[in-house]
């Protein structure tokens, strides 16, 4: 190499290229991810026996007129080869446009976009319960030695085998029917979001504390945590200061898990809360099996799922300074 | 690093002070089983027990309607209570134990079944084909992941339509992609050994690599994970239930009776409690176990 290279240090740490490179992979990873559940789903639906056009009548059970289904197959272009109706489908789905859903026969994007606030608040509040338990947790087992290691550690496996629609529904008979503290349905009010949240928060806390623990104890044990604590360091200190990046690390690299686990949980949650939202408007499309409607929330989740990885390893990146030179 | 004792937990709850906390005079190769442990494992002797021979434990006919005993609060005739019909739900949920613990069973069959074959398939094949089919199951892993949990069981029953088996198949299908992961690193890893590369240098063919040195191999951590991912199966398939997309309600399986009970959590809560607890029970207990066989794995080794 040459020797009089520039000081090249100072000017790399600018240098957009790799974080460019890192969005730019991470948004083809998502589109090919997209695809790939478009695919499978319109050929599933293709796969599945029974009539597309009768679905969309309202199932067998409609009693369609022949009439009618030859109506229906013409307009929804059922009657064309199937490699045309994949691809209008994959161009529809390009720009945005998700189709009709069959049972409410509104626009299914429209529909998502109304229903994903709901779910974003439910699972935000819920993320942030479950870490703060999950830290919370760990740093008590931490100070309580042994004993306290071993009842924090039967919580976690009692807190994440715990099913959320268990949970939700002991919740409501203790808390609604019996003290009458909280609603036993969303009203909307912060009160309302309380059992609904608890109920989200309390098994992914219980997966978070389990890693937590793990990883704060190995870090306590490290070197630099010694000399931290030689240096006059406070326990409170030392855990803000020293041991929360290492707690937060592995528990980060499962945010793609703890996704999908509130994801699956907004689904019971808001079925026994009677809350609108995502997962609900799931349960809906699958119970009236409204393929336009399922397909709109495999792909919203799918997107959320790719998004949130992302910023997983983003968040990993600021955590962590080790990972953070290319 | 030195061993703390009691850390690398799996066993939690109650334990008698110093029962092994004090430091082992000698590594013990094979650790003596907590209590906890002692007690999933007598737990889940007494699930298999009423899921063989349910009448040993409740002789009553699960579907026996009483109209005069209908919701009865949990008394000592009936320790759960009744439900709609005055069927007592302590006799019902011994008795859906065993339809329980088979649609676990077979949805994790399922999964670990698909999770080896996708697995293997990908970290088997030599040259350009094999880095294809390696590429196109990490990706298809990777698509799978992206609808996570009972995101992919639910997709799967909107084309299926609900009952107890499609809630089986959608359970076994949305756990493969989780074992094909583990499937995957671990063929690779194994591929890798140099006791394969002394099987290859032998002579051994190909298809007695596989199966004497890289599945048994492989399929070892698989094993343990399935004894977790029962429990894990259970809860799923009782969630789907209590949507209702599984069994439906006159079965004495515990997911029917939760989606029972659902419409009566004001007045007779012991409908939804009692059924739902047999789920917790049995996930609890096999979530004790199969961590205890992980960190024996580890240890062992």
């Amino acid at each position: 190499m040459t020797v009089d290279a520039p000081p090249a240090p100072a000017r790399a740490r600018r240098d957009p290229r790799p974080a460019l490179r890192w969005l730019v992979g991470r948004a083809v990873g998502g589109v090919l991810v997209l695809w790939a559940v478009a695919t499978l789903i319109f050929f599933a639906v293709r796969l599945v026996p029974g009539d597309p056009a009768e679905a969309i009548l309202g199932g067998p059970g409609s009693q369609a007129s022949d009439e009618a289904l030859a109506l229906v197959r013409e307009q929804y272009g059922l009657d064309r080869p199937l490699v045309v109706q994949y691809l209008a489908q994959l161009g529809r789905l390009a720009t945005g446009d998700l189709g009709s859903s069959y049972s409410l026969r509104v626009d299914v994007a429209d529909l998502l976009l109304a229903q994903l606030p709901g779910t974003l608040v439910l699972a935000a509040a819920a993320l942030v319960v479950a870490w703060a338990l999950a830290l919370a947790g760990a740093w008590w087992a931490s100070r309580s030695g042994p004993v306290g290691a071993r009842v924090s550690s039967g919580l976690e496996v009692l807190a994440s085998s715990l099913p959320q629609f268990w949970l939700a529904s002991v919740l409501i008979v203790v808390f609604s029917t019996e003290l009458g503290w909280f609603p036993p349905v969303s009203t909307g009010t912060p009160l309302g979001l309380v059992l609904p949240v608890v109920t989200l928060a309390v098994p992914v806390a219980g997966f978070l504390g389990q890693v937590t623990r793990d990883s704060l104890l190995e870090a306590s044990a490290a070197p630099f945590a010694l000399s931290a604590r030689a240096r006059g360091e406070t326990p409170g200190g030392l855990f803000a200061r020293h041991l929360l990046r290492h707690a937060a690390l592995p528990g980060l690299a499962l945010s793609g898990w703890a996704f999908g686990s509130l994801l699956s949980g907004a689904v019971v949650v808001e079925s026994v809360f009677a809350r609108p939202g995502l997962g609900r408007t799931l349960l809906q499309a699958v119970t009236l099996r409204d393929v336009p409607l399922v397909t709109g929330v495999a792909l919203a989740s799918a997107l959320a799922y790719v998004v949130v990885v992302a910023l997983g390893d983003l968040a990993e990146r600021l955590v962590d300074p080790r990972r953070r030179t290319p | 690093m030195t061993v703390l004792p009691g850390l690398p937990g799996g066993a939690g709850g109650p334990v008698a002070p110093g029962t092994d906390l004090a430091p082992a005079p000698r590594p013990a190769r094979r650790p003596r089983p907590s209590p906890v442990e002692v007690a999933a494992a007598a737990l889940l002797g007494l699930l298999v027990l009423a899921a063989v021979a349910p009448g040993l434990l409740a002789p009553a006919d699960p579907l026996a309607v009483a109209p005069a005993d209908a919701f009865s609060p949990p008394s000592l005739a009936h320790p759960f209570g009744t439900d709609e019909s005055g069927r007592g739900l302590w006799t019902r949920v011994v008795h859906g134990t065993g339809a329980s613990l088979l649609i676990g069973l077979l949805a994790t069959l399922l999964g670990t079944g698909l999770g080896v074959v996708l697995g293997v398939a990908s970290g088997l094949g030599r040259g350009v084909a094999g880095r294809v089919a390696d590429a196109g199951v990490g990706r298809l892993i990777e698509v799978l992941f992206a609808l996570p949990g009972l995101l992919l069981a639910l997709v799967v029953i909107a084309f299926t339509g609900p009952g107890a088996l499609p809630a089986t198949l959608a359970v076994g299908l949305a756990t493969a992609p989780g074992y094909a992961r583990i499937v995957r690193t671990q063929v690779a890893t194994v591929r890798r050994s140099a006791m394969v590369e002394q099987a290859v240098v032998l002579g051994r063919s190909p298809a007695t690599v596989l199966l004497r040195h890289v599945l048994p191999n492989a399929l070892a951590p698989v094993a343990v994970l399935a004894t977790l991912g029962v429990g894990q199966a259970v809860v799923w398939a009782s969630s789907l239930s209590y949507l209702g997309l599984g069994s439906p309600p006159p079965a004495p399986e515990w997911g029917a009776m939760l989606a029972a009970g659902r419409t009566y959590l004001g007045s007779a809560w012991w409908m939804t409690v009692f059924p739902g607890l047999a789920v917790v029970v049995t996930a609890a207990a096999s979530t004790v176990l199969g961590r205890a066989l992980t960190r024996r794995r580890t240890e062992v080794r």
